[in-house]
């Protein structure tokens, strides 16, 4: 079966988790070595994972961890941990 | 990572066993992980981070109920999106209570942009204050949905299952959420990235 466009975009996010199954892997390949389309949409779209997912593009507040920390300290010198009674809230 | 697990294990012990100060070390690894959930649920960086410490706090005073049958880094996802979503609920007034309901509506808005002459952008092209902002602008402007499916699977790093324990969703959801977020990011950000990156001749011109 050939593949067209529309099917591959459908499965893009699945191949890039290589989630899809090898006989679908293969004609996505196929179908990606002649089309020039769905080659650059699934560049663009690892490129935009890359970039997102880099720490640089969502960075945490400026002295966050040490606010954080200090905070802690504060609760573990009122309190020990609670013995397990249910689920955290 | 097989050792990550046992380590804390170990620490999860021995926080347990009256070391609580070991708990600092215990969270450190996740502390990101935390804030990005909140900010992915409230979108506000001070609650986030008030909601994070919140979150870690609450992770501390349980720990014990932390029973090691899923991961830590899920359980304690779960305790921030529960967070998040108890601040969301109070900000938005209980009448409004629509974050779970919400559902896979946006039918057609998911196919990406079509282009040919695309060049990828190097990382160091992250020094560029406009760049990430339109990055963050685009994901903060996914739909609510989209989005904390999104952060909890591409910039935190759980995978599929995980991120469905998460949120008590399943995993199917999970991945058609995933797909659209990616595809809506794809579409939105491309049009910005290819006027960013460096120029090139199309094989085909600029036809498209």
């Amino acid at each position: 079966m050939k593949l067209d466009c529309k099917h591959v975009w459908e499965h893009i996010s699945e191949y890039i988790d290589n989630t899809v199954d090898a006989k679908l892997r293969r004609e996505i390949e196929l179908h990606l070595e002649h089309c020039e389309i769905c080659s650059a949409i699934l560049d663009s779209t690892r490129n935009i994972l890359i970039l997102t997912g880099d720490g640089r593009t969502f960075e945490l507040p400026v002295g966050y961890s040490k606010r954080l920390h200090e905070r802690l300290k504060e609760e573990m010198e009122r309190s020990e941990p609670e013995p397990p009674v249910g689920k955290p809230k | 990572m097989q050792t990550t697990g046992t380590n804390e294990a170990g620490l999860i012990a021995r926080i347990l066993a009256g070391e609580k100060e070991l708990f600092h070390d215990l969270i450190r690894p996740y502390e990101r992980m935390v804030y990005l959930t909140l900010f992915s649920i409230i979108k506000n960086e001070t609650d986030a981070e008030d909601g994070a410490q919140e979150a870690i706090i609450n992770a501390y005073r349980h720990l014990a109920s932390f029973r090691g049958d899923a991961k830590f880094s899920t359980w304690l996802t779960t305790i921030a999106i529960n967070e998040g979503r108890k601040r969301l609920r109070k900000a938005k007034g209980a009448a409004e209570d629509s974050i779970e309901e919400e559902t896979e509506a946006h039918e057609g808005d998911y196919t990406p942009a079509p282009l040919t002459d695309w060049r990828e952008i190097p990382l160091e092209a992250l020094e560029r204050k406009e760049l990430r902002e339109a990055l963050r602008i685009a994901v903060m402007e996914l739909p609510d949905i989209y989005r904390q499916v999104f952060t909890l699977r591409d910039l935190e790093e759980l995978n599929i299952e995980e991120t469905a324990q998460a949120l008590g969703i399943n995993p199917g959801a999970v991945k058609v959420r995933l797909h659209r977020a990616r595809m809506m990011l794809q579409k939105r950000l491309v049009p910005f990235l290819k006027t960013t990156a460096p120029a090139r001749q199309g094989f085909f011109g600029r036809a498209l």
